[in-house]
């Protein structure tokens, strides 16, 4: 019996949940960053097992698209990440939590 | 008939007022405003005469004449047209306004001469003569309102024409506003006659597909039951005391009568041509016109002769105390309103528009001479401070004494012949609308003592005015205590200057249209001499007037079943009465008809004997007024009249303070700032109290919203993990 859609679900469910409850936990900027990636990726996961499933291309056309807005929100992001620790000399979420400096 | 010349006569006065005032203002050269003035509203005066007397004219043949310019409401059955239309009321009422206004126009460009204003002076009386005439013309009630409002408005114009005095501002808006009460009844006057009728048109015009209100309310079997019931009835009685309410604040009837002394405060000329002789009778007219209303309303009637009659001889009373000779002036014209409304009341609308007429000439006239008097005075209207002007303005004081013996009802001059009609219509009314014949003789009672008191002060003002001695040199003997008269009254400008200029005659420009009304009150009675008077002299002349008018006037009901055997025909007042021989010449191209009653020898005789008797009261007045005030022009006169009974006090007290105060501790204090204000206060507050609570969400740590967007979606998707497929169902 091969891999069924079920376990590539499940796989997706617990890569999600430790990426949320990494977003929630976690101060260090950069290990919130990964985490967020993480939960794309369990997403992107979903959409291929669908994909897969249903013989029905348009769940890889979709993790394309995640997959490029991915990668333009990292760079957006580390942007973000590196002017603020140029500022804060911090990469601890909460210090930055007023918007002025 | 339709004949597009009518227009003409609105929309000249229209045009005179356009060009004066954006052409006007910039010449600035009295010659042209006062040409433009006085052609437009002249054009007028010969387009009126020529349509009313041409072969087949308005006043020669049953049909009116018609000018239907555009429809101008169409909605549903609701038809209103701006169409014109001249019968024979309207066209009566035409000619005197374009006549009498033509010659007060003239006066007006001698009277006005150096006045900053004298374009603006102009375009507004301009405005007033096309509003008038709008008003008179109109062949439906809402057109005929739009011309009420328009003399509304130019009256408010024209009494606070002299912008920087307080008290003509205030008289502007004390007049505008009270004539607000009248209109709200004349209002609700006409959406009754709509729903009752399905129509507001005077007249059937057949090619527009309108029928007219008043013939369907005309064709009633039944005129409504004389009981004070049927005033809220809603049916026929309800729209007649509306409309008089609207007709009772235009002319100055009680309780609405209080503007009409302050808006003396405009220019005389002002005073005498919308004050007096035009506009304030536009209430008469309206009730005349709508005589198919009134002679279907009883109650309605006794109303309007009662309130007629008190108006009478209350305005009468305190015109024998008022100093300022234009407060006598306007006390009268209340006074001789009040008559008019009295003839309406009893049912003889005919002699309501012989007073209306004649009224307007005397009455012009008298305002006149005294625009004349306080021009030749430097502007002094305190008549205790002229005396002995016979001599220095002859012309004048010749003219005004026609005025004076024509409204104190003197024989030949014109306010007799109508005064007397009013009264003997008034003494044999038939018990149509009255509850009780002692009523007509009690009627009759305060007309004729109105009648003696008017010749009385009258007198009293002339005596003041022209005999005795030359008070006008003596420096101001009694400034302070004028409480409420002349002393606000005059013009400041010339303040210290009474006594240094002698009086003087006025220019031609003014004395000529004095001359011509003193012609006209002094003949102008002779186009409707009753047959009780024309008959002692063999018949001639005739009672134009009467017989001109009896076809647009409508009767009481019993007249339509006068041809069953056992109906007795109700007759208002003394049918019209006959004639011997043919017309001196003929407004009527048909015969007279059924309508035709002799009258028998002992109502004539009564006829006659009340006719003595009104003249016996009126040199009884004149002499009495004589007496007393020839050797004491200064009398003081008793208190209360000269207070006017505190009438103003009264509203004051009221209804002006309560409002007043009501407005401000009520609706601004209270309401205002306590519930609107206070509301949108509580609006702010609750926002920025709900902000203060939820505001700690925003802590400004990443993580936190990270939760709550996880929060977020896990409740929605709990939800329809919960609810499942039921939960989408309900969502589509």
């Amino acid at each position: 019996m091969g891999p069924q859609l079920s376990w590539y679900l499940a796989l997706s469910a617990i890569l999600f949940t430790i990426g949320a409850a990494g977003v929630i936990i976690k101060r260090n900027v950069i290990a919130l960053f990964m985490c967020i990636e993480l939960m794309l990726n369990a997403v992107n996961l979903t959409f291929v097992a669908f994909s897969s499933y249903f013989q029905d291309v348009t769940g890889q056309l979709f993790v394309f698209i995640v997959m490029t807005v991915a990668a333009a929100e990292a760079a957006v992001g580390l942007g973000i990440i590196i002017t603020i620790f140029r500022n804060r000399e911090s990469l601890d979420v909460d210090d930055a939590s007023i918007l002025k400096l | 008939m339709e004949n597009n010349l009518l227009s003409l006569i609105i929309f000249a006065p229209l045009a005179g007022a356009a060009i004066n005032w954006f052409v006007g203002r910039r010449v600035r050269n009295e010659k042209f405003i006062g040409f433009i003035a006085c052609a437009s509203v002249g054009l007028s005066t010969l387009v009126a005469f020529y349509l009313a007397f041409k072969s087949g004219g308005a006043l020669r043949s049953t049909e009116p004449i018609f000018d239907h310019l555009w429809t101008w409401i169409q909605v549903g059955k609701f038809h209103a047209d701006f169409g014109l239309a001249m019968d024979r009321l309207s066209g009566t009422y035409a000619l005197f306004v374009t006549f009498v206004g033509f010659l007060i126009h003239v006066f007006a460009v001698g009277y006005m001469h150096e006045d900053s204003g004298f374009y603006r002076f102009f375009a507004f009386l301009n405005l007033f003569m096309f509003s008038m005439l709008t008003l008179v013309l109109a062949d439906n009630f809402l057109l005929m309102f739009v011309g009420w409002e328009g003399v509304g408005l130019c009256s408010y114009l024209l009494i606070g024409f002299y912008i920087d005095r307080k008290e003509a501002g205030d008289a502007a808006k004390k007049a505008f506003i009270t004539n607000r009460v009248g209109d709200w009844g004349f209002v609700l006057g006409i959406m009754l006659t709509f729903f009752l009728t399905g129509s507001i048109s005077f007249f059937d015009k057949p090619v527009q597909g309108v029928a007219s209100a008043l013939q369907t309310i005309a064709a009633l079997p039944m005129a409504d039951p004389f009981t004070w019931h049927a005033i809220f009835a809603g049916g026929v009685t309800s729209i007649a005391v509306l409309l008089f309410i609207g007709a009772a604040g235009k002319s100055a009837q009680i309780p609405l009568y209080v503007w009409l002394p302050d808006a003396m405060a405009g220019p005389t000329p002002v005073s005498a041509l919308i004050h007096a002789a035009t506009m304030v009778t536009a209430g008469v007219y309206m009730i005349v016109r709508c005589s198919a209303i009134y002679t279907h309303a009883p109650t309605a009637m006794f109303i309007v002769a009662i309130i007629g009659a008190a108006t009478a001889l209350f305005a009468a009373t305190i015109g024998l105390a008022q100093n300022d000779i234009k407060k006598v002036l306007a006390y009268s014209t209340i006074s001789q309103l009040g008559y008019m409304f009295l003839a309406c009341g009893v049912g003889a609308f005919t002699a309501a528009i012989f007073h209306v007429i004649t009224h307007s000439f005397f009455k012009a006239l008298l305002f006149l001479g005294s625009g004349s008097v306080i021009h030749g005075m430097h502007h002094e209207q305190d008549m205790r401070r002229m005396g002995g002007l016979k001599k220095y303005l002859p012309i004048t004081f010749a003219t005004m004494l026609t005025g004076w013996l024509a409204i104190s009802g003197i024989p030949i001059f014109a306010g007799f012949f109508s005064k007397d009609e009013i009264l003997w219509k008034t003494w044999s009314a038939g018990a149509f609308s009255l509850p009780n014949p002692v009523w007509s003789k009690a009627l009759w009672l305060v007309g004729a003592v109105t009648a003696l008191l008017t010749a009385v002060y009258m007198t009293r003002m002339m005596v003041m005015t022209f005999w005795g001695t030359e008070r006008f040199r003596e420096k101001h003997m009694d400034h302070a205590d004028a409480p409420g008269d002349a002393a606000g009254l005059h013009d400041d400008a010339h303040h210290g200057d009474h006594g240094v200029h002698e009086p003087h005659e006025s220019p031609w420009l003014m004395t000529a249209p004095l001359v011509v009304l003193a012609i006209l009150s002094t003949i102008g009675g002779l186009i409707g001499v009753p047959y009780a008077l024309s008959s002692l002299i063999g018949g001639h002349p005739q009672n134009y007037i009467e017989q001109t008018l009896e076809p647009v006037i409508a009767t009481a009901p019993g007249d339509h079943a006068a041809g069953e055997p056992g109906a007795e025909p109700i007759w208002l007042s003394p049918p019209p009465q006959p004639v011997d021989g043919p017309p001196a010449f003929s407004f009527l191209g048909e015969s007279r008809g059924a309508g035709e009653v002799t009258h028998s020898p002992e109502e004539i005789r009564a006829e006659r004997l009340l006719a003595l008797l009104s003249v016996l009261i009126a040199a009884t007045g004149i002499a009495a007024g004589w007496v007393i005030f020839q050797k004491r022009p200064l009398l003081q006169m008793p208190r209360i009249l000269e207070n006017k009974y505190y009438v103003d006090e009264i509203y004051d007290a009221a209804i002006i303070n309560p409002i007043k105060v009501g407005s401000r501790e009520g609706l601004w204090k209270l309401f205002d700032v306590g519930v609107i204000d206070g509301f949108l206060h509580a609006v702010g507050e609750v926002v920025t109290e709900a902000g203060r609570l939820v505001r700690h969400m925003q802590a400004g740590f990443v993580r936190g919203y990270a939760a709550i967007i996880l929060l977020g979606a896990l409740a929605v998707i709990g939800f329809f993990a919960y609810f499942g497929v039921h939960a989408l169902r309900l969502v589509q």
